[in-house]
């Protein structure tokens, strides 16, 4: 069946903030939909609130709408736009959500608008546990015994039923929010009632507990001719109990017979079948009893899930692609397949190597945080990486994850008591636990122990024996010899880990590899394990005899990912590299990625001409370099668009004599260096807060002393804001080396200046060497203090003056020239008392590159792609990349929020952690606003972060006393707007002093009145306020404010931690009491 | 562990290290694709005399157990492996895969580039291949062993798997029909197949004659599939001739495919690496839906792709076509009982997708009453 030629336009949804459990992966659905619709002559309509994507870049769509995913704002859409069809199984839970909305307002209806995809009724099929128990007991399979509930009473009489432990699902969550593993009756009325909360149905499922079961998942395709096909089999090595986001997983599954993979098969067919998806993907879970093989269904998705990106780039069958086209009409025997392009479609991948792919997790930030993995997931990102083994896969995987503690290591001096306190820590899973097995296997615990200990497959747990094993015989190995090296390298050591086995350096094993003639070979992922010819340029490493990597002889351009996501380094750096594989093709350049993160559009095999899935260390790195010298001419790397990644092995890069194209390590070291780049500052007339590097605790006390109070203090040795915090007084600082640091003159502590209420402003800019292009000056929301990932903020900048900007421009171009920029350079500044300070510059493209590029039009990361390569700004404006006139635009005021993952992470003890912000990153995305007004901007970007502000009810305010008078005006305007003002005593009397009637409620330690007052924490808890201020006045749990704030995540109110955001938050709801939001699309901004 | 060299008759060696029995062995080089089911294909008797390089690059994780076998032995001529599990981890294995190899003497050996050999083949084409483990000969010798060894094309080899006496397979639950299936090499899933449908299968050896046949009274013919060049199978071709002639249901899958597909009038001819995995796509014409089938087939048939040909027992016409290369997969004849496919709709491994052709063939036998 060919396109169908009703459908003229479509509207896609897409999946908003990145958020834990719905990550990039639905940035490359979505531009994959995009792509294929508009190449089939379809109108695309998109609506999405991540300005970081690449989906959202206005060539990929007609009419581009970056707006909040919500029924209400697609109607809008809807309204204007007029679609044939709305797409929504491509942008995760949010858009699946959204569609469903759409439904039950009766949009679909009104506008006569299809649903393609998957219909409302399989979606409800898919989702609704009630509904799916009885579909897949119909095609005879067997689901755990379980009781849906709705109360809390409901609960606790289920568990009886089924007995401790029971595991908690909410339905309509995504990424398992809101579920986990009851124990015991305290720990039901915890999760299941947290679970009632997130459920949009107020429902949750609870179910026997299969933990310690086997589990898999299937991903499926299937057509509207009942064409189905299996994509890919993956298996958990961590068994249930661990969210599959947070699971070490493999693909294809390593530990099923063919009877019982057919089995898994043919029940997924059937499922497929019978919950009525007939144009698209799905996945299925499965868990199998260890010792009986007894099958239990535990879930599908129907739609393009995590798992759906990770089998797409693990057998190179594009999922998102194909259910797109299979939405319009096709069926898989009319599709071809791109890699193979004689082959179709309708066929099952089949796989000659195998993939690990690896999370990653994030739990520094969040040090209150319960370590323990359950069934709500907690990682960030992940890695992927490919080897013709298992173990080389796994090593690979666990070197691309990026940390230093991740890969496994092989010490010589053990002590016997450390097997027994390893068996009994690996039993609680945690994302140490991998590096406890290997290290409790290298101490002679056995396969056997392990595996009551864990659970995890013995297969597996032998196949990390073997790379322990190969260790041992490296260490023994007489010389490093050639069979010595290349054994050790097809378990998939790193050079380092060599080195560290052999007490030798990491360049001497690798000058000793290369003198032996032991590189790597590259093979290519094909989708059919060789049977036939592979297309497609898609490589991974292994040590073999043949290589596949063809030659060339156009300049290839190296271009370096930045690897699995984590907090401060996500989506917006993927799409600095995706603009400079994008503009270096125009250019007729051959483009070469390389990256490990599967859920990015940089590693979809067709955006670069060659990818290489690859850890990003150095050893990797200059592998694939020189492959690509052998293959053609290499005209150079560019590392200032992959975030920090690809910066931290510039120097070294440079040092084998790679070229680094842009801005050089010279440079980078100028402004990582804090001495140099002081020094260059002062050179060039421009002012940085005054700090000291304090060795000893009394040092610390006297630099503080002297450049005064509050001071901004971290250890020096780590990055990105770890452990910093902002203290006011001399216990404060005395506390915080005490807790937070073993100072030392080995381990000092910087101490800087803090610049109490200054505004702080961000800039993207460009320079080549004689030109400085302005791309953004962006003004943050929120004080300085807060980290700018986690700032608001709005461009173009509210209360800057042209006098104030023009210095700005000027610092900015001084700096740039003064660190020696080519390319991309980001740099913080703080205005206060009419001085401008300079924060810090990164010569690299910043998280907030996309943000820019969205509200002014001007493609950035395409410019600095380019000025790396030699061109000049000049000359891009000439040719048009970057406008002529002045410097870029922002049309309509954007607003920029980030987004917070509070609701995911409990303290040890079940709680909540709290909700604050302050100098160290914890957002993992972000949505922007666009608009006429900053109000109407804000609350569009509330909107898609948080939810709808409240356009009327109750708001709780309660006000550090450093902000009490910042907060009057507020305050003020949201009596107007007709709110009623609540406030603890303190607050309110002050509030009263400024001519504001406030209620007083009772201070969560100051407990329940005589006559039954309730707290505030009490008013949060039964859902009777709509809005929450509270700045915080200081950590710890014995503070009102943490229940407070905790309590208005748990029950999803809009909490506002700053009094600029609270400022902000009252221009919103004004906004919003106007009247409805107006949408318009990016294309029409832009014009 | 021993060193061991995988030799190609084009002269391309790699060199790897023993696995299972060491020794030497001989056969053609077939890549095969399947992820799961080694045990199933080592015990298939099609793959008798050759040496099956597995693309998949773990194998015998799950070890062996006695239900999984497709036969009664392992017929490989010998098994190349990129890492052999050094553990059994499966709830269901009753043995090792290694020490089930050494048990009968299968030569392997691991350790080598098998994509670089497929690709290899694919390129070149199926050839013969030695393995040499632990020996002490030099390259120039050991392939000049390889070419002194003989060649699938031409090779008659279903003598070595068939039964040698008829058995019979009773049906589960009541009887409703019953099958004579002509054993060329046939695996145990075929009968199993047919027996959860209620036939009772007579398994009878290759070279049973037409009386042998319509004496146990059958219902329908099955002729299975088997190792070899099917241009060596005249006498089988001309009991089919007979058997069509009386108009009796015939169901012939892979070699029984090539075979039925002779006795229309039709030549086979050799593949340039054959289909040897479980992810083919196969379209039924009929009812124009794709299935994912299991393949291990080096020759195929020759016929008109399109429309309707004429034969001598009337009119017939292709039903099946391999979506990846339009290699013809199934054919009927529109005037008799009788239709074949060049697949393995038992599976045993892979996909369960072409089961229903076991209905179909029990509907023609339901539909086309044999007068005994």
């Amino acid at each position: 069946m060919p396109l169908d030629q009703s459908i003229k336009s479509v509207l896609v949804i897409g999946s908003g903030p990145i958020v834990i459990g719905q990550a990039c992966e639905f940035d490359y659905s979505g531009t994959q939909a995009c792509r294929v619709l508009r190449a089939e002559g379809i109108r695309v309509i998109l609506v999405n609130s991540n300005p970081a994507t690449i989906m959202t870049d206005p060539e990929f769509a007609d009419a581009t709408y970056i707006e909040p995913i919500t029924p209400e704002f697609l109607e809008r859409v809807i309204e204007i736009e007029r679609p044939d069809a709305v797409l929504a199984t491509l942008g995760g839970q949010t858009a699946l959500n959204a569609a469903i909305g759409l439904h039950e307002r009766g949009t679909l209806a009104r506008f006569n608008v299809k649903l393609i995809g998957a219909d409302v009724d399989a979606i409800e099929r898919g989702e609704n546990r009630e509904l799916f128990r009885d579909i897949v007991s119909k095609v005879g399979g067997e689901s755990s015994k379980s009781i849906i509930c709705h109360t809390m009473d409901e609960c606790f009489a289920a568990a009886e039923v089924l007995h401790y432990p029971v595991v908690v699902r909410p339905s309509f969550t995504m990424g398992g929010l809101g579920s986990g593993i009851a124990f015991e009756r305290a720990e039901l009325e915890q999760i299941a009632g947290a679970g009632l909360r997130h459920s949009p149905t107020s429902e949750v499922l609870l179910e026997e507990s299969i933990i310690g079961w086997k589990e898999y998942e299937l991903e499926v395709m299937r057509d509207r001719k009942d064409n189905v096909v299996i994509v890919c089999s993956i298996e958990n090595i961590d068994p249930m109990g661990v969210h599959t986001g947070d699971s070490i997983t493999v693909a294809p599954a390593m530990t099923l017979t063919d009877v019982e993979y057919q089995k898994l098969r043919n029940l997924s067919l059937l499922i497929i079948r019978e919950v009525g998806v007939d144009t698209g993907g799905c996945n299925i879970q499965f868990a199998v009893h260890p010792e009986t093989g007894r099958i239990i269904v535990i879930e599908m998705n129907p739609r393009v899930s995590r798992s759906s990106a990770l089998a797409s780039k693990a057998t190179g069958f594009p999922i998102a692609k194909i259910a797109t086209k299979l939405a319009i009409g096709y069926t898989l025997d009319e599709i071809q397949n791109d890699i193979t392009k004689v082959t179709p479609a309708s066929f099952e991948p089949t796989l000659d190597y195998v993939v690990v792919k690896m999370p990653r997790f994030t739990f520094e930030k969040f040090p209150d945080a319960d370590p323990r993995l359950t069934t709500t997931m907690k990682s960030v990102g992940e890695a992927m990486a490919i080897g013709r083994s298992f173990p080389e896969a796994l090593q690979k995987a666990m070197r691309s994850l990026e940390r230093k503690e991740a890969p496994f290591s092989f010490p010589t001096d053990v002590a016997e008591f450390s097997k027994e306190a390893l068996l009994r820590s690996m039993a609680i899973p945690t994302e140490f636990r991998l590096k406890q097995v290997q290290q409790g296997l290298w101490l002679g615990a056995t396969i056997k122990e392990v595996y009551a200990a864990t659970g995890i497959d013995p297969w597996y747990l032998n196949q990390i024996e073997t790379i322990n094993t190969g260790a041992r015989e490296l260490a023994r190995a007489i010389a490093l010899d050639s069979d010595a090296i290349l054994e050790a390298k097809s378990l998939g050591f790193s050079d380092i880990q060599i080195a560290q086995i052999r007490g030798m350096s990491e360049l001497d094993v690798r000058q000793m590899r290369h003198h032996l003639q032991i590189r790597p070979v590259y093979k290519t992922v094909d989708t059919c394990a060789a049977e036939f010819e592979a297309f497609t340029p898609y490589h991974y490493s292994t040590y073999e005899e043949e290589t596949e990597i063809r030659p060339r002889t156009k300049p290839a351009v190296i271009i370096l990912g930045s690897g699995p996501n984590r907090i401060g380094q996500g989506i917006e750096f993927d799409y600095s590299c995706v603009h400079a594989s994008f503009e270096l093709r125009r250019m007729d350049f051959e483009t070469v990625m390389i990256n490990c993160n599967p859920e990015t559009v940089s590693t979809d095999y067709d955006t670069s001409d060659r990818l290489y899935f690859e850890p990003l260390t150095l050893e990797d790195v200059l592998e694939v370099i020189y492959a690509e010298m052998q293959a053609g001419p290499v005209l150079g790397v560019i590392t200032q668009l992959g975030g920090q990644t690809p910066m931290g092995i510039a120097r070294a890069l440079k040092d084998a004599g790679v070229t680094i194209l842009g801005t050089s390590p010279e440079a980078i070291n100028m402004a990582e260096e804090r001495g140099a780049f002081g020094q260059m500052l002062a050179d060039k007339g421009l002012t940085a807060p005054s700090f000291g590097m304090a060795s000893t605790h009394q040092e610390a006390l006297d630099i503080a002393r002297r450049i005064g109070y509050p001071v901004l203090v971290r250890p020096s040795f780590v990055l990105g804001g770890r452990g910093m915090e902002i203290v006011y007084d001399d216990s404060s600082l005395g506390g915080f080396i005490s807790r937070a640091t073993d100072i030392t003159p080995d381990h000092p502590v910087l101490v800087d200046r803090f610049l109490d209420s200054a505004i702080e402003i961000d800039v993207d800019a460009l320079y080549d060497g004689t030109e400085l292009f302005l791309g953004g000056v962006m003004e943050h929301i929120e004080e300085a203090g807060i980290h700018s990932g986690d700032s608001a903020c709005v461009i173009p900048a509210m209360t800057i003056t042209p006098e104030q900007n023009e210095e700005i421009r000027r610092a900015t171009l001084k700096i740039a020239e003064g660190v020696g920029v080519r390319g991309l350079i980001n740099i913080q500044f703080a205005l206060t008392d009419g001085v401008l300070y300079v924060l810090e510059a990164n010569p690299r493209a910043s998280r907030t590159v996309p943000f820019v590029s969205k509200a002014t039009g001007v493609q950035l990361a395409k410019a600095a792609a380019r000025i790396a390569t030699g061109t000049t700004i000049a000359a891009l404006k000439d040719e048009g990349l970057l406008p002529h006139a002045g410097g870029a635009t922002p049309r309509g005021v954007c607003v920029k929020e980030a987004v917070l993952p509070w609701n995911r992470f409990r303290r040890s003890d079940g709680r909540g952690v709290d909700a604050v912000l302050g100098p160290e990153m914890r957002s993992t995305g972000e949505v922007m606003g666009i608009a006429a007004t900053f109000g109407e901007s804000y609350a569009k970007s509330q909107i898609s972060a948080f939810g709808p502000l409240p356009s009327t009810g109750k708001v709780f305010i309660s006000l550090a006393d450093k902000d009490k008078k910042e907060g009057i005006a507020p305050a003020k305007a949201l009596q107007q707007l007709g709110f009623t003002l609540i406030a603890t005593a303190g607050t309110a009397a002050f509030f009263q002093e400024n001519g504001i009637t406030t209620a007083i409620v009772r201070k969560n330690s100051e407990g329940p009145g005589l006559f039954g007052e309730r707290t505030a924490v009490e008013l949060i808890n039964s859902g009777e306020v709509d809005l929450v201020i509270n700045t915080p006045v200081g950590r710890g749990t014995r503070h009102d404010g943490w229940l407070i704030r905790t309590g208005a995540v748990q029950r999803s109110i809009p909490c506002i931690t700053t009094t600029a955001g609270f400022s902000a938050a009252v221009a919103g709801i004004a906004a919003l009491q106007k009247g409805a939001l107006t949408v318009k699309s990016l294309q029409e901004w832009l014009s | 562990m021993a060193k061991a060299f995988l030799v190609l008759d084009d002269g391309r060696i790699s060199e790897g290290k023993s696995w299972a029995a060491q020794g030497i062995t001989f056969g053609e080089a077939v890549f095969a694709t399947g992820m799961t089911g080694y045990q199933e294909t080592l015990t298939d008797p099609s793959y008798h005399k050759q040496v099956v390089i597995m693309t998949a690059p773990h194998i015998g994780n799950t070890g062996v157990n006695l239900a999984d076998n497709e036969s009664s032995k392992i017929w490989v001529a010998g098994f190349a492996v990129r890492n052999p599990s050094t553990i059994v981890s499966n709830w269901r294995s009753e043995g090792s895969l290694e020490d089930e190899l050494i048990a009968q003497g299968i030569v392997c050996i691991q350790g080598v580039d098998t994509r670089a050999i497929t690709r290899h083949l694919r390129k070149r084409g199926a050839m013969r291949v030695g393995i040499f483990s632990g020996q002490e000969l030099s390259r120039e010798e050991m392939v000049i062993e390889v070419r002194k060894s003989g060649a699938m094309s031409g090779a008659f080899l279903v003598g070595d798997v068939s039964t040698p006496k008829t058995y019979v397979v009773k049906a589960k639950g009541d009887k409703k029909l019953t099958v004579v299936a002509l054993d060329l090499g046939i695996k145990s899933a075929t009968p199993r197949s047919l027996a959860e449908r209620g036939v009772e299968v007579h398994v009878m050896p290759y070279n049973s004659t037409v009386e042998d046949i319509l004496a146990a009274k059958p219902d329908g013919v099955f002729i299975s599939n088997g190792p070899g060049d099917p241009s060596t199978m005249d006498f089988v071709v001309e009991i089919v001739r007979q058997l069509l002639e009386a108009r009796m249901p015939i169901f012939g899958i892979c070699f029984g495919h090539q075979i039925l597909g002779r006795a229309l009038g039709f030549s086979t001819y050799k593949l340039q690496f054959g289909h040897r995995g479980i992810n083919q796509p196969v379209m039924d014409r009929t009812t124009k839906k794709v299935e994912i089938t299991a393949h291990n087939h080096g020759f195929a048939l020759t016929a008109p792709l399109e429309g309707v040909f004429t034969t001598v027992y009337g009119h017939g016409e292709v039903t099946h076509v391999s979506l990846n290369d339009n290699v013809i997969e199934g054919l009927q004849l529109l005037d008799a009982p009788a239709f074949s496919v060049q697949y393995h709709p038992e599976a045993g491994a892979g996909p369960h997708d072409a089961a229903y052709l076991f209905d179909r063939f029990i509907e023609l036998m339901e539909k086309n009453p044999v007068n005994h």
